[in-house]
Order: structure tokens, then sequence, then C-alpha cells
């Protein structure tokens, strides 16, 4: 089968499943329309979602569910950060943009990469160079500014997940 | 307690919750000096509040249309904040607005500047 194709489907089914999802009326009426509404998704918007042919393993989703919750976890801490910050008459902050230093390539990886820095403590993504391959990072707090210290501090944390999810 | 079930109580908490760090994000953008440093608390108390509030909804809604509308929603917030604030990072970084004097290094601008030699 074509890649296109299956990309199609999938996307076919998902719309579907979404839709029952945010309606829970289960009528026919309301289903022939989910099924036209998914069906128009698929044909127009279909082919974006899977672009390269991967097998399936097991160990991928294990490490999504690692991923996840690691995010969670950073995702809270940083809001304690945010608050400690905030609350703190003498605001301390010491802010810089630095460089960090990424061994992805794929764009979908490194988006996530660049989220996910910008939503961890103290950081936030402000440009990502491609051909460089080096991520250009707000940092509220800096501690160093040597991009091997940056990539250990800011990077470490995602990148080999990322590596083993999305390349 | 008027008649509230175990998971509506719950889902109050968390939307209280949710509620407070929207406070935290507020309050970072009015102290903060630069809109860097206030895209960083926009963006990390923001995101997790709403999407905070979100997810009380649909633990006090449970497994109904709302609920499952109320997690769309989180997702959709979790993942198009991030994008949004980089965006805006990276407009704010072009139309050369400076950052605050407690800055102390912005490699950003280094790199730029040797780029534009180069050219």
């Amino acid at each position: 089968m074509k890649l296109e194709t299956k990309s199609r489907i999938v996307v076919f089914f998902m719309s579907l499943l979404v839709w029952i999802l945010i309606t829970m009326v289960f009528s026919i009426p309301s289903l022939v329309a989910g099924i036209v509404v998914a069906l128009i998704t698929a044909i127009f918007a279909g082919e974006m979602l899977i672009i390269t042919e991967r097998k399936f393993h097991l160990k991928r989703v294990w490490y999504t569910i690692e991923y996840l919750l690691k995010f969670t976890w950073e995702l809270i801490k940083a809001n304690f950060h945010v608050a400690y910050i905030v609350i703190h008459p003498l605001l301390p902050i010491k802010p810089g943009i630095v460089k960090v230093r990424t061994k992805l390539k794929r764009d979908s990886a490194l988006t996530m990469l660049a989220n996910s820095i910008t939503l961890t403590p103290g950081t936030l993504t402000v440009d990502v160079d491609v051909d460089n391959q080096v991520l250009y990072v707000h940092w509220i707090d800096v501690k160093s500014t040597d991009i091997e210290q940056t990539t250990k501090d800011i990077g470490g944390r995602f990148e080999k997940l990322l590596e083993e999810i999305f390349e | 307690m008027p008649d509230l079930a175990f998971n509506q109580i719950i889902g109050y908490v968390i939307i209280c919750i949710g509620i407070i760090f929207d406070l935290f994000g507020v309050l970072g953008l009015v102290r903060l000096p630069d809109v860097y440093n206030r895209l960083q608390a926009a963006t990390k108390s923001v995101t997790f509040g709403s999407a905070g509030i979100l997810f009380g909804v649909f633990v006090y809604s449970g497994f109904n249309a709302m609920g499952f509308k109320a997690i769309l929603a989180a997702i959709f917030v979790l993942l198009t904040s991030p994008v949004s604030a980089h965006a805006i990072a990276k407009a704010a970084h072009k139309a050369g607005i400076k950052l605050t004097d407690k800055t102390i290094i912005d490699l950003y601008r280094q790199d730029k500047e040797k780029s534009e030699e180069q050219k």
C-alpha cells in the first residue's frame, strides 16, 4: 500500500474517534455526519501525518510513556520555579540567551524538543538553526555560557528520549 | 457540604490549583522586566494553569461529551502555547526589542551579527 493512502486511512479513523468522543451521541444521523466530516478531513489533510515508513516497536511506546511522565514532572517543577521568582521580593533573575547543540535532525523531533525546552524550568526557545543544529534558548537564570555545559543542562533531559521516539 | 460527588470535589480542587498558577503567571507578566522574561512566566504558568482548569473540568464531569472536549482543549493548549511563545520571542528579537539591563549574555545577537558580516 502506498504511504499516502495509509496515512489517509489513519487520519480518517482518528478523526472519526475524536468526533465520537466529543459528541457522545450514538445515533445513525450523528455517525453519518461524523463519517462525512472525517472523510473530508482525510481527503484534504490526510497525507501529512505519516511521512516515513517505520516499523512499530513496543520499545517506542515505552519511551513515549517515559517522556510524558518526565515532561509532566518538569512542567510542575517549572511552575513552582516561576512562582518562586515572581513572589520573591527581589526578583532573583539573571537572564540571557545561550546556545544549545542538538543531535536531532527530523522536524518533528526538533519541534518537540523546542516545545519541551520552553515548558521546562527557566528556559524558552527563541530560534532553531537547522543547518548548524543549534537552538537559541533564553534562560532566566544563566548558570553557564559554555555550549557543552548548556547542552547537558538544558537539552540533555529530553534529547535521548526524543531520539528514540522520533528517529 | 452540599451533595457533591467525590469526583466533583477533586475536580473543584484541581480547578482551584489551575487558577492559582494562572494568577502566578499574571503576576509574572506585571513584575518581570522585559518581553522575554514575561513570556517565560506567561507560557509556563498559563499553560499549566489553563490545562489544569480543563483537566479539572474533565474530572468534574467524567467520561461524557463535556469531559472529552475539555481534554482535547487541554492537549491543544499544551501543544500550541509553546509554539506561539517561540514565535513571539523570535519576532521580538527580530524587531530589535532590547533585553533588560540585567541580561548577562546574548549569543543570538552575536551570531546574527557574525553571519551578517560574512555576507
